[in-house]
């Protein structure tokens, strides 16, 4: 029971209330440059999250061993080598990915969604947990980016999966979905700015549902614990 | 205190040489498959603008380097590659820089026939405006294809400009620079060969440090 409600607990921080991309802001830099297509979107959301995972998992596996003094150059050490062996993988596996995700690919080492959650969470609990908040964090991170690359995606060239065989294989290109055609592009959904206003929006978006829950709560509260109880031993 | 010092030392080693030793070893086992790809990728370039059922010599190998700043838009060196049926040229494609492009350097691959006509021209990187400059890729638009068979006379030749500078090219709306320069430099790559297509064809010195 209390095993369970601390994952259900991890996945509801890392998707939600704590998500790493909405609330916790964390590694805007490649959130907003890359996510000019869905494909792009996917290929770093699952980069960040492999990384994310191994990370945490590596990290929580030696905390006996790494003396608090150096702990972070030595968390800084495994990301960067997860990193590179990430970029390497996919620089040989997914050529055309690797070239669209260009620089973006190395600068998760710079992600400090990546450091944050070695430091705050797999430095101080066991192998499991850990890799489960690097898998929900990760999936955060990624729902957030796919998000954000499909409404540019669709504003901006009126497509979707647009260079998906760069990703999956050349089975892949009738994955591409086409929307509508123009001749004049929504420019301004491609260019960063797009980026900054689109995200914008998702925040506003996210914090008004949080609102509206919030607002409703008070008044059901005794009955809702009674109901949430049972579906737990349910 | 020495000794914590001394732990921490040895503790930061250890990370850093068991770190290293896995990115070597996959560094190690990824090596063979990026350079195939990275051929692979080449080829069908090469393959796009020069028909492969023209030529049946190994155009990764056949190749050498080349260098003029003034007509082929870069101070580094650059690739030509020569497409042979039988031993005998068919075509030349060489990689040459647009230097004017509207964020700076457009590469591209501009293959010429022997005779003097262009075989195709494709576009290996740049950082123009997305959705404005872009149209330069194959993806994006089918403009690149227009150059197709162009032939050039010389210097001189007022077609070589995009239409609102008299020439025969379109422009894109709201971007000219971009295939202005890109005009430009298939036009000066052409100027290139048509000066230097003998010693080109006649090298058989490879770049990739082999004799033939």
């Amino acid at each position: 029971m209390t095993e369970r409600s601390e994952y259900k607990e991890l996945s509801w921080q890392g998707l939600w209330k704590n998500n790493p991309g909405l609330v916790q802001l964390l590694g805007l830099c490649p959130l907003l440059a890359v996510t000019t297509t869905l494909t792009n979107a996917i290929g770093l959301g699952l980069a960040t999250l492999l990384v994310l995972v191994c990370s945490n998992a590596t990290i929580s596996a030696i905390r006996q061993w790494v003396p608090k003094e150096v702990r972070i150059p030595i968390f800084v050490l495994i990301i960067a080598a997860f990193v590179t062996c990430v970029q390497l993988l996919m620089n040989a596996f997914t050529f055309g990915l690797y070239q669209s995700l260009g620089i973006f690919l190395p600068l998760i080492v710079t992600n400090c969604a990546i450091i944050g959650r070695a430091e705050a969470y797999a430095s101080k609990n066991p192998v499991k947990p850990a890799s489960f908040d690097g898998l929900m964090m990760g999936v955060g991170f990624a729902l957030v980016l796919m998000t954000l690359g499909a409404i540019r995606e669709i504003l901006g060239q009126g497509t979707l999966f647009d260079g998906a065989e760069l990703l999956l294989g050349e089975w892949a290109s009738i994955l591409r979905i086409e929307i509508f055609t123009s001749d004049t592009s929504f420019l301004l959904a491609i260019l960063p700015p797009g980026a900054f206003i689109a995200m914008g929006f998702l925040i506003a978006a996210k914090n008004a549902i949080d609102s509206s829950i919030a607002a409703k709560q008070p008044k059901a509260e005794a009955k809702t614990i009674e109901r949430v109880r049972v579906n737990f031993e349910g | 205190m020495k000794v914590a010092i001394q732990n921490n030392a040895k503790v930061l080693a250890l990370f850093a040489v068991a770190c290293t030793a896995l990115v070597s070893l996959v560094s190690l086992l990824t090596k063979d498959t990026i350079a195939r790809q990275e051929q692979q990728q080449l080829l069908s370039t090469l393959h796009q603008v020069i028909a492969p059922e023209r030529i049946n010599n190994d155009l990764y190998q056949d190749c050498q380097f080349i260098k003029d700043e003034e007509y082929l838009g870069s101070n580094q060196s650059q690739t030509a590659y020569i497409a042979r049926m039988d031993h005998v040229p068919v075509a030349v494609a060489i990689t040459s820089v647009a230097p004017d492009g509207y964020n700076g350097n457009i590469q591209l691959l501009v293959a010429i026939n022997v005779d003097g006509t262009l075989s195709g021209v494709r576009v290996l990187k740049h950082k123009e405006t997305p959705g404005l400059g872009d149209k330069i890729e194959t993806r994006k638009s089918e403009w690149v294809y227009n150059f197709n068979d162009k032939d050039i006379i010389d210097e001189k030749d007022l077609r070589w400009a995009v239409k609102k500078d008299g020439g025969m090219f379109d422009q894109f709306t709201g971007a000219t620079i971009t295939p202005r320069a890109v005009v430009n430099a298939v036009k000066n790559t052409m100027l290139y060969f048509n000066q230097h297509q003998k010693d080109i064809i006649s090298n058989t010195t490879s770049c990739r440090g082999q004799h033939d």
